[in-house]
């Protein structure tokens, strides 16, 4: 019972980490290796303004993290990615780059050890089927399907969200129709950095914010994006499952050290297998040579 | 208004020397030879010139080894199209079998290196397999993994010495071996990669990262040509990685470290993609600025990755390519 409780919980903490990274990928075709970056910024950034900003009440605080890693996601397309644009190569280096700059600019600044924490929501923890589970997962768990909802419904319901599936699905047609390629882009970037500070906030009162931290979502985000394949949001879900409760199996059953071994295993036996993933089926053709 | 533009046209020199002419008199010949024996004379005499200097004759042969790494990536970025964000996973290899082989198989120090590179170099090979059937960013990805992935299994199951390394590989004899196999492999390499580029498996794969659809028209296995190109790039990082853990005489995790992957990058970018010699030029020129900043800690990392983002940015080809263009053409002003 336990297992599959804390294994709900990590695919759910997964699927947070990995929803801005492919919500990226998925619109505007640009890997965002900057992602874990974007995290650990808001992260820092909700951490400065309660600790040395006096008076500055915690829920404000997120709010104003989370909307400035999405105006610097925006930058980023805005100055950077958007003159060099398709040329694949180059993409990847820049916001490779541009996510180590940030990650060490940080770690320069004086993010080491473990001083940087942020404050639960609620204290406490509640049994559940004979497991003790804190109020700070239960959250993570309902904000995380509300959140799915909402996307649904945000790419589904509204003038913008469509517009940015019809990007995502076929750019020329869609430009066509009067839908601005740039504009949907800086969108989709500014959305998947906010998404990536809203994970944050609610992951990182479960630990200490470290730079490390920020390699690692990296690289499990990229993971689930490439199980589920990539750009693909209902596939990104069920990957992160998978991932989840698989992590935790060799955590109880082998040895806790296996979780990154873990991510690289399945993305190297995806591509050997289903090099498009579990769902991305509509790009196959294209990634194959 | 008179509208005046930019005309750029190719100097009389160099129209000649692309014929027969290019031997007809000694002018002809030293504009051909000339930058190339600059190169190649500098380089040679890199360590008389820092004689009483010796910090930075050390750093000499560490700027040897980025050039090495960034040649490896100039070849798989800009002529086969795969990025490779790891180049610390091919130093980390090459340098963990060097130790395998000194240390505890005990092989001479000249048999260590040449079999730490060439499996090491199949090691890398067998590791990216699986990503290179396919196209776009998985080749990114999963190099981006491996360094992480390897320093996290050492450090977890305490093999290979665990978070000390390995301790107890033979030096090099005396200094000047020490400087003169790394400099005349990086002269070697750079002259072999040029020529190698050039033939008919460099059109192929120049094939591979434009079109890889009619290479495979025209029967060829791209996944073969790929293996083959990771395999070439991978003994070039390997050694750099064997050479290294010598030189310290001691190998471990530092050998993954994040340096090996972004200077070798920000080389490549600032000396200009696709020419080769860019990219050991622009290894030149970050290694020692990086020696300078070393006061700054992680904080030069946020340069490189400024000049970086700045060069691909707004200066996207090079110096490389912009000094050829200088040497090889003039401008002038003319009327519309």
């Amino acid at each position: 019972m336990q297992l599959i409780i804390y294994g709900i919980i990590n695919s759910i903490t997964l699927s947070l980490m990995s929803l801005g990274f492919t919500l990226v990928y998925s619109i505007s075709r640009v890997p965002n290796f900057a992602h874990g970056a974007l995290y650990i910024l808001s992260g820092y950034l909700v951490w400065l303004f309660i600790n040395k900003f006096a008076g500055f009440p915690y829920p404000l605080a997120i709010i104003v993290a989370i909307s400035l890693t999405a105006i610097v996601g925006a930058l980023i397309y805005r100055f950077i990615l958007i003159r060099i644009r398709g040329m694949e190569i180059s993409e990847i280096i820049a916001t490779y780059a541009i996510g180590l700059a940030i990650l060490e600019g940080l770690r320069w600044g004086g993010l080491r050890g473990g001083t940087f924490t942020l404050p639960t929501f609620a204290a406490g923890s509640v049994n559940l089927f004979d497991v003790s589970v804190d109020y700070q997962r239960l959250i993570i768990v309902g904000v995380g399907i509300l959140t799915f909802i909402l996307l649904y419904a945000f790419t589904r319901y509204t003038k913008i969200g469509l517009a940015l599936r019809g990007i995502a699905q076929d750019e020329r047609a869609a430009m066509m129709l009067g839908i601005n390629s740039d504009m949907t882009a800086i969108v989709s970037l500014a959305i998947g950095s906010a998404l990536s500070g809203f994970a944050a906030v609610l992951l990182l009162p479960l630990g200490n914010i470290v730079v490390e931290t920020g390699y690692n979502v990296l690289i499990f985000a990229i993971a689930v994006c490439v199980i589920g394949g990539l750009g693909s949001w209902g596939g990104t879900i069920v990957a992160s499952f998978v991932i989840g409760f698989a992590q935790l199996l060799t955590e109880a059953f082998i040895s806790t050290h296996y979780q990154m071994v873990v991510a690289l295993l399945a993305i190297i036996v995806t591509l050997l297998v289903k090099p498009s993933g579990i769902f991305g089926k509509q790009k196959e053709l294209e990634e194959r040579v | 208004m008179e509208m005046m533009r930019k005309e750029r046209i190719d100097r009389g020199l160099k129209v000649r020397t692309e014929g027969l002419y290019a031997i007809s008199s000694y002018r002809e010949i030293l504009y051909l030879m000339g930058p190339r024996l600059l190169l190649i004379i500098g380089i040679i005499a890199l360590p008389f010139i820092f004689e009483l200097a010796p910090y930075w004759k050390r750093v000499i042969n560490i700027m040897f080894v980025y050039a090495l790494l960034a040649l490896s990536f100039d070849f798989l970025a800009n002529y086969v199209g795969l990025v490779c964000l790891g180049g610390a996973f091919l130093t980390g290899v090459g340098g963990y079998f060097t130790a395998i082989y000194n240390v505890y198989l005990g092989f001479p120090i000249y048999l260590a290196i040449p079999c730490a590179t060439i499996s090491g170099a199949a090691f890398c090979t067998l590791c990216l397999l699986p990503c290179l059937p396919l196209r776009g960013v998985y080749f990114a990805i999963v190099t981006l993994m491996y360094p992480l992935l390897f320093t996290r299994i050492i450090e977890a199951l305490n093999i290979l010495g665990g978070t000390n390394g390995i301790t107890g590989l033979d030096g090099f004899p005396n200094q000047y071996v020490e400087h003169y196999i790394i400099i005349f492999l990086v002269i070697g390499f750079l002259f072999g990669m040029r020529r190698f580029v050039n033939q008919d498996i460099g059109l192929v794969l120049r094939g591979v990262k434009d079109n890889d659809q009619s290479v495979r028209a025209s029967g060829i296995d791209v996944t073969r040509m790929k293996v083959l190109a990771v395999f070439v790039a991978s003994l070039i990082g390997c050694f750099g990685g064997a050479y290294m853990a010598h030189l310290y005489m001691w190998t471990g995790i530092s050998l993954f470290a994040l340096d090996f992957s972004i200077i070798p990058i920000a080389s490549v970018v600032i000396g200009g993609g696709g020419t080769l010699v860019g990219a050991v030029i622009g290894s030149f020129i970050l290694v020692p600025l990086s020696e300078i900043l070393r006061a700054f800690g992680t904080f030069r990392i946020v340069i490189y990755c400024a000049i970086l983002t700045g060069f691909i940015v707004f200066k996207s080809e090079g110096l490389m390519i912009y000094m050829q263009r200088k040497y090889h053409q003039f401008e002038r002003w003319v009327k519309v």
